[in-house]
């Protein structure tokens, strides 16, 4: 099961957007593998962004935006995997930006929670927060329903079927990297990545 | 095939000959080391994953220290710690640093280092950016996720792609005023905060060779703030007396081949850098201290894995000494072994304690992440208003210290120690004869 399309509200972000703001460090008492404290991180996805619209609605764990357009060099600063798991608790399903910090990007894919696409020029002056957009992964295109412009991605490559596989380690068990036999009986009740489906 | 110190590391530890930029490779790891804030989820991934009574890849292997949110009421935090605690009973580590006991150490960047499990040639992932302070001593090491991390766990290998390198070459000497951090955020400044992503930063010349080890970690310590996937150093005399008296393992460093080739390669006179600042609110917002000595402060802070070692406090205490502060400066060492040496270390006969007390500065003795990173709101030093701080840290980004309101500028030691005595942003020049 793996996604074709994503679509949803635009959320606007511009460069630098890095993992202090994604996901503040007084946060970081919570941990990602325990479902409510999942949860709570969602709560505070990108609540450390100066002047912008809450990402999260004030008193609530999901948000109304499915896509976060941004500029350069997404995700800089600490390889804390809360980042993308925040974004992702929270309903994000993927962001669009003209490039990412390494550790981030790596996450999203081995975490499986967001789409990273990236985008070959700046698309932040296409979108304003709240337009409706369709991002087609076969098509590596993003459309602004809106302004019904359509805008090219970066395809994913190597990337999406780890996406689509829920993470690293589904993607290593279904392609024989680990023992599928590795998968454990005494699996806790956690959130598993989410697989998603167009 | 010629070939640069970092792909030299990932062949030997993939099996192979020879390796290119961009080609990926499962490299079998040294040491995986993890910490407080990311050890619970990777600790509960390895388990989810690998089963709960599975075992790691190598007890020797595996290093664990709590250092970042430790000294507060959080019970959280406290929870995390016994979540460490836990796992290392069960899975019987050896190289477990706990809190509350005389093994415990703080910041894992300088423990790792301090107690020998930095040794030329390795490969070290942790959960955690700076890890790329271990390139200092001529190993590949970089930060991973909590996923990556249980994967290694599990299985001892990552899958990593060998990145290309980026030379920085220092000619002659750097200036008696001007420190490693100087250097760092004058490259920084020049390559952008993304200057240097998916790349390997390699430091070289004559100059950086005269560096101590200290200040060797703290020029591979931020490269992670130029985007880079690690720092690295050739290994000398230097490095091999500071391994060799904390660790008995044997090592195999590398050198890179003289034709290896290199994606980016700039050389500098070393005298010709200046005392250097990152502004608000990105560490390549590059000016130097003299452009901003109009920049009034509301309080200074020396401490972290970038500049909270034993020879960034004597550099502070070279400046502190007969003076007093002029705002609220914090200092907290990166260790136990770091606060220890504030005690006994001496400067014309006097502590490097007293000359800060006699200062005025506020000090404490629990080696800790701190402030750096913002933390629990009673974290020590944290900024909880409209604060304007230079800070001998790593990072300047909003809420980064903590409040959003505040004001983070990024300086050496010797200008962070200037500045608490004048209350403005100062060159240490004014204070070094």
């Amino acid at each position: 099961m793996s996604a074709t399309k994503i679509r949803g509200q635009v959320y606007v972000l511009g460069d630098n957007i890095d993992t202090d703001q994604i996901i503040p460090a007084q946060y970081l008492n919570l941990v990602p593998t325990i479902p409510d404290e999942y949860e709570k991180l969602g709560s505070y996805a990108l609540c450390g962004v100066l002047d912008a619209p809450a990402f999260v609605p004030q008193g609530q764990s999901k948000t109304p935006y499915t896509i976060i357009v941004a500029g350069r060099n997404f995700g800089c600063g600490s390889s804390r995997e809360h980042a993308p798991i925040a974004i992702g608790a929270a309903g994000g399903r993927a962001v669009v930006a003209e490039s990412y910090a390494r550790i981030f990007f790596r996450n999203c894919v081995a975490t499986g929670e967001l789409y990273p696409m990236e985008t070959p020029s700046r698309l932040t002056e296409e979108f304003v927060i709240g337009d409706e957009a369709e991002i087609d992964l076969d098509a590596s295109t993003i459309t602004n329903l809106r302004t019904k412009r359509v805008l090219s991605l970066t395809p994913l490559g190597d990337a999406r079927p780890v996406i689509d596989a829920g993470g690293l380690f589904e993607y290593a068990r279904r392609t024989g990297m680990i023992p599928a036999t590795s998968h454990p009986d005494t699996r806790e009740a956690v959130p598993v990545n989410r697989v998603v489906e167009d | 095939m010629a070939m640069t110190m970092t792909e030299k590391i990932l062949a030997r530890a993939s099996g192979k000959a020879g390796v290119r930029p961009g080609d990926n490779v499962w490299a079998n790891v040294d040491t995986l080391m993890t910490h407080d804030v990311c050890g619970p989820g990777t600790i509960g991934i390895f388990k989810r994953e690998f089963g709960a009574t599975a075992k790691v890849w190598d007890r020797d292997k595996v290093v664990i220290i709590p250092d970042h949110y430790i000294f507060t009421a959080d019970d959280k935090c406290h929870r995390n710690v016994d979540t460490l605690r836990q796992f290392v009973q069960e899975q019987n580590l050896p190289h477990y640093y706990d809190v509350g006991t005389p093994r415990y150490k703080g910041v894992c960047h300088i423990a790792l280092a301090q107690e020998g499990h930095c040794r030329p040639g390795e490969v070290l992932f942790g959960t955690d950016s700076h890890t790329c302070t271990a390139g200092a001593f001529n190993q590949f090491a970089t930060g991973i996720g909590n996923t990556d991390a249980a994967f290694i766990l599990g299985t001892g290998k990552l899958l990593v792609k060998v990145p290309p390198t980026m030379r920085f070459v220092f000619d002659g000497e750097f200036p008696s005023y001007l420190m490693a951090k100087d250097v760092i955020l004058h490259l920084i400044g020049e390559i952008g905060v993304d200057g240097g992503t998916y790349k390997a930063m390699e430091f070289g010349g004559e100059a950086v060779q005269r560096l101590s080890m200290e200040e060797r970690m703290t020029l591979c310590n931020m490269v992670i703030e130029g985007g880079g996937k690690n720092g690295i150093i050739e290994a000398d005399d230097v490095t091999f007396d500071y391994v060799r008296a904390r660790t008995g393992k044997d090592f195999e460093p590398v050198k890179p081949d003289a034709d290896a080739e290199n994606v980016f390669y700039k050389r500098w006179d070393a005298r010709t850098l200046e005392p250097t600042v990152a502004k608000p609110h990105s560490p390549d917002k590059r000016a130097t201290a003299r452009e901003l000595k109009d920049v009034k402060l509301t309080r200074a802070y020396i401490g972290s894995c970038t500049g909270g070692k034993l020879t960034d406090f004597v550099s502070a205490a070279q400046i502190l000494r007969g003076q007093k502060v002029a705002v609220k400066t914090f200092l907290v060492p990166a260790t136990t072994e770091i606060s220890q040496g504030i005690r006994t270390e001496k400067l014309d006969g006097k502590t490097l304690l007293s000359i800060f007390q006699d200062a005025g500065c506020t000090i404490s003795m629990d080696a800790s992440c701190a402030a750096c990173l913002g933390g629990p709101a009673d974290t020590f030093g944290r900024i909880n208003g409209p604060e304007v701080c230079i800070s001998t840290t790593n990072r300047n980004f909003p809420g980064r210290m903590g409040a959003k309101e505040g004001q983070v500028y990024l300086a050496s030691p010797y200008t962070v120690a200037a500045s608490a005595i004048r209350g403005t942003i100062t060159d240490p020049r004014e204070f070094l004869s």
